[in-house]
């Protein structure tokens, strides 16, 4: 139940995207039509579910005074996160080329971008920050991979709908997604109150 | 590595002034035309949450300037031994390397703010802007003008933030620089412990116009820099119409 827990309060309540603004370029850069956001949203999601874990393992074993090196070694964390990332994006991408090759064109560069994609370096140090076991960080990876999913989700839907309103010339696009994700983010902050461990102690 | 870039410099272009026309371009187009958050839509992933205050904001844009300048320069001295299939990884430890000295640097000589910025130092990393001139230009160019390119950008970015987190502070917190040595006060109702410049609680002079003046707190939610972002767009784009979207 903690575990779930962590997942839904990734998800919703500290949603990557809306509460932390982690991951905006590929969010606002991608989220021209749903199909290709869905498709990101995926990758995004597996990444993070496993990076996470890796990274986890990283910086317990090696990294930590009680690691197998035996020393503080914390100032590599930086460059040790971001390879792991670098390498499971590269597999990602294979598997993508692979499995559809629709997919793979659409989203050309924004693919290779999930290596500088905020959301999952943020995530990893978040982890180290708020000090997760090995199977709160799955399940935060996850949590916060699924919210990003949701949040991408989202906005390319209102973009497809907006194209047919009248927006200012100067505001329309870029400008208006901006104060659209403003908008987003107050709306989930009427969850941040809301606390799930409270609400299963109470049944 | 250095000789061997440096000498086609000397033999082909002898008589390039060392901070010409083009380097100046480099340098100012950032700031506007090519901005790199309200045009090229990069690196607004780690920046957004520290604008509330604008002195983590100055710190923050210092540090951007330097990753982006100085890794431009050290992948622009290495570009033409870096392997073409691994040049991410390469530039991300390039990139990570600096931030790591960026890190340690603010934990030793500013440790508050070093605790208030938190994971937004070492998003650094995945800051777009930083990546995207490595990959657009620093790949591609002699060290010298990479340098001058990441600087430029370095410093659009900059600006952006801080001219967010000015407008944030000032109405949410009325306040410029709060936390540093040079706090200034500048709106809301002075009591015995602080002053303020536009004293609300005055009974005249230009202070009791704002009597009832209260502190707006959308502008300290992290939504309100996403407004004040869209709207500086729609600002720039009215005066530029050829940045217009067409989609």
């Amino acid at each position: 139940m903690e575990l779930f827990n962590i997942f839904i309060k990734a998800a919703f309540i500290e949603n990557l995207v809306l509460a932390y603004f982690l991951g905006m370029c590929s969010y606002l850069a991608v989220s021209k039509t749903v199909t290709t956001a869905f498709g990101l949203g995926l990758a995004v999601i597996f990444v993070l579910g496993i990076t996470m874990p890796i990274n986890w393992l990283i910086s317990e074993l090696l990294l930590s005074e009680n690691g197998i090196f035996g020393m503080d070694l914390t100032f590599l964390r930086f460059i040790l996160f971001i390879a792991v990332i670098a390498s499971m994006v590269q597999l990602v991408e294979m598997i993508v080329e692979k499995v559809s090759p629709a997919l793979y064109t659409s989203l050309g560069i924004f693919l290779p971008l999930i290596t500088v994609n905020c959301a999952i370096l943020g995530g990893s140090l978040f982890m180290v920050a708020r000090e997760y076991s090995f199977t709160e960080s799955i399940a935060f990876g996850l949590g916060g991979g699924f919210g990003w999913f949701l949040a991408i989700i989202a906005i390319a839907a209102i973009r497809e709908k907006i194209r047919y309103s009248n927006v200012p010339p100067a505001l329309r696009g870029l400008g208006m997604a901006f104060i659209l994700t403003g908008l987003m983010g107050i709306a989930f902050m009427s969850l941040m109150g809301i606390d799930p461990a409270a609400l299963t102690a109470g049944k | 590595m250095a000789e061997t870039t440096a000498t086609p410099e000397v033999t082909v272009k002898e008589k390039e002034p060392l901070f010409g026309k083009a380097e100046k371009k480099l340098l100012l187009d950032p700031l506007g035309d090519t901005n790199p958050i309200t045009i090229q839509v990069l690196g607004i992933c780690s920046a957004l949450a520290v604008t509330s205050l604008v002195y983590p904001s100055v710190v923050m844009a210092i540090a951007v300037v330097f990753v982006c300048g100085f890794s431009s320069l050290f992948t622009s001295l290495v570009r033409n031994k870096i392997p073409k299939q691994v040049r991410m990884i390469v530039q991300l430890v390039i990139i990570a390397t600096l931030v790591t000295i960026v890190e340690l640097t603010l934990k030793r000589f500013n440790y508050p703010i070093y605790k208030q910025l938190s994971v937004y130092i070492g998003l650094i990393i995945t800051n777009c802007i930083v990546m995207g001139r490595l990959e657009a230009y620093a790949m591609a160019n002699r060290p010298w003008r990479a340098f001058v390119d990441g600087l430029g950008n370095g410093v659009g970015y900059g600006v952006i933030l801080i001219i967010v987190a000015v407008i944030r502070e000032i109405f949410g917190k009325g306040t410029l620089f709060a936390g540093s040595p040079i706090q200034i006060n500048i709106i809301g109702a002075s009591n015995n412990e602080v002053g303020y410049l536009i004293n609300t609680a005055a009974e005249s002079g230009i202070g009791s116009l704002f009597a009832g003046y209260t502190n707006n707190n959308l502008m300290v939610l992290p939504a309100a820099a996403m407004f004040i972002i869209g709207v500086l767009i729609w600002i720039q784009r009215s005066y530029r119409p050829t940045l217009v979207d067409v989609s």
